[in-house]
């Protein structure tokens, strides 16, 4: 249980996987100048590094880390080299999947979430956790424990520039900086705020 | 007043469009209403005004700002005579540390207001009255050992990134004098800390002092691994509690004395200027984050983090929380304007500084990622509040 709550304080200050890591920065950028559209696609990104990440701990420990098709009768195989394209895969139809299902039963959901769906599909923050969760050998549990956690950090951080660029529409930035180049000194401003938890060893 | 005024009505021909010194208008303007209230008025109908406009408010600040920094230029010398053998006489304590404070203040401002003066002249607003503030803000952040360079670098970042780039005094979101300390606490760390930053030491005795120790109470309460009540180790290396409170300790040039920052916090309030939300909010989140560890450490006997048993009321007078909680949250511009997100605020900067100072062997000191960490979060309080009181109210029917 501490393990997981260390898990969890970890992924979102310590190492928050858009601040520490950089990770997931397009959609960020691209999003976050409305708050509600930034709820909603924290929501999203939230909903589904819980599900792709414990569904890509099952793929990778069942198919392709070394020794693992054992079960199959083939215990010196090792297509862990495929990782990368096998998880893009997984995230590419999990995205899909959910879509159409949540479209067809959660139709409230749907609305709510929107064009965010298929937008999270090509988010690099998924695949990224899904391979620090392979690099650092965590198990079922954690695994869950870390994408749901990653996701909130992720959340936290777009919901934070949102406010932040809701109340810089009153700044006057220099012509060659706005939008983007604003956006990006931004961010490196919270990451730097962010490094308060930096040295915490949990 | 009539001989300065023509002074100034004399040379403003240069400085109005079509003059000689257009592009220096705002170092002009700066002056003048230095001296003079501007007589620009509202040219449609009547307009209620407070004569309390920015420039008041900030010079305000810079008032209860004079406690803390006399003490500081006081308390910088005394430590510095105090290590390195010099008579510790109340003159040559004060001529002392305005030797090794002024220079840091001097840099501080010229620095910080020759970028303040460019970006005015080529964006063409008018100099704020906020640098005032600002550039005395930071060197009292600072440890008096700091070299001169790395104080320019830190304001220049400051001014830059924290405020100018935004367009200039309350349109930022970080308070700039954060900004430019976090900037130089990150980019040079052994100049920022440490046991030997936080005093001068010259003169003869300076070869014989090699061993000498400034270590601060916030870097003995830190060590690791002693099993020993923090209060007893503290007040064996003389830091008794009225001592940490007047001040009279290394530190960072303004930020040891409680009571100092205690008088400037009495100004600001009593003038409406800074808010009494953030900083009792403040004072309750070191109490409400401190109190639970040093119950369970008195009740188990063997405080595994020594900081854990230190007394909650330590942490108030401890290291820069008073001068951070007076002066750097309760900046109008990046604390929350909302009544409930202001309490919120403080209260976070309280509870998380007791918590880095506690759980984070990487800092000593909180209080200023602290503050700088809520300034992020001040604009998504207000939202929020104020997204909650519109939802309250009675729809006009």
């Amino acid at each position: 249980m501490e393990n997981l709550i260390s898990i969890f304080l970890n992924s979102v200050f310590i190492g928050n996987i858009l601040l520490a890591y950089f990770l997931g920065m397009c959609s960020f950028l691209a999003i976050s100048r409305k708050m509600e559209t930034a709820i909603g696609l924290g929501l999203a990104v939230t909903f589904v590094l819980s599900i792709t990440t414990p569904v890509n701990w099952l793929v990778y420990h069942y198919l392709l880390s070394p020794g693992a098709l054992a079960w199959a009768g083939f215990p010196g195989i090792d297509l862990s080299f495929l990782k990368f394209i096998i998880f893009i895969a997984v995230i590419a139809a999990i995205v899909q999947a959910l879509e159409m299902i949540i479209d067809r039963y959660l139709p409230p959901l749907y609305m709510a979430l929107g064009v965010f769906l298929p937008l999270i599909a090509v988010n690099c923050a998924i695949l990224g956790v899904s391979l620090f969760m392979v690099e650092r050998n965590y198990n079922f549990i954690e695994s869950v424990v870390y994408g749901a956690s990653s996701g909130f950090g992720w959340m936290l951080a777009i919901v934070t520039m949102a406010g932040i660029r809701k109340k810089l529409r009153y700044a006057n930035v220099p012509k060659g900086l706005e939008n983007f180049g604003i956006s990006m000194i931004i961010t490196g401003l919270m990451a730097m705020a962010f490094m308060l938890f930096s040295g915490i060893t949990l | 007043m009539k001989f300065i005024q023509k002074i100034f009505d004399s040379k403003r021909k240069h400085f109005v469009e079509g003059g000689r010194f257009e592009k220096f208008h705002p170092l002009f303007e700066a002056f003048e209403t230095f001296f003079f209230i501007p007589d620009n008025v509202t040219k449609q109908d009547a307009h209620v005004r407070d004569s309390l406009d920015l420039k008041r408010l900030m010079s305000m600040v810079i008032v209860s700002l004079i406690p803390p920094l006399f003490f500081g230029i006081y308390n910088s010398g005394y430590q510095s005579n105090l290590a390195s053998g010099l008579p510790i006489t109340f003159v040559a304590v004060f001529i002392k540390g305005c030797q090794i404070v002024l220079p840091i203040i001097i840099v501080s401002y010229g620095v910080g207001f020759a970028w303040e003066v460019l970006f005015a002249s080529i964006r063409k607003h008018n100099i704020s009255e906020g640098f005032l503030v600002t550039g005395l803000l930071f060197p009292l952040t600072l440890p008096p050992t700091i070299p001169l360079w790395q104080v320019a670098l830190g304001i220049s970042f400051g001014v830059i990134f924290g405020k100018e780039i935004f367009g200039g005094t309350g349109r930022n979101f970080l308070n700039p004098a954060l900004t430019g300390r976090a900037f130089l606490f990150f980019a040079y760390p052994i100049q920022m800390t440490g046991d030997t930053v936080w005093t001068v030491v010259s003169g003869v005795n300076s070869q014989g002092v090699d061993t000498f120790s400034g270590a601060t109470p916030l870097a003995i309460s830190a060590v690791q691994g002693i099993s020993a009540f923090i209060e007893s180790l503290l007040s064996k290396a003389g830091f008794t509690l009225p001592k940490l409170f007047y001040g009279l300790y290394p530190g960072s040039i303004g930020g040891t004395s409680t009571f100092m920052c205690l008088l400037g916090a009495l100004l600001l309030i009593f003038t409406g200027i800074a808010s009494y939300r953030i900083m009792i909010g403040g004072i309750l989140g070191v109490l409400v984050a401190a109190y639970p560890g040093y119950i369970v450490s008195l009740v188990s006997g063997n405080p595994t983090v020594p900081m854990l048993s230190l007394p909650p009321f330590y942490h108030l007078v401890m290291g820069g929380f008073a001068f951070g909680i007076t002066y750097m949250a309760t900046d109008p511009v990046s604390a929350p304007g909302m009544n409930i997100s202001k309490w919120i605020y403080g209260f976070a900067i309280g509870a998380l500084t007791v918590l880095i100072r506690i759980f984070n062997p990487a800092f000593p000191e909180g209080i200023m990622l602290a503050i700088l960490f809520m300034n992020l979060f001040s604009p998504l309080l207000d939202h929020f509040e104020i997204h909650f009181r519109l939802k309250k109210r009675v729809p006009n029917v």
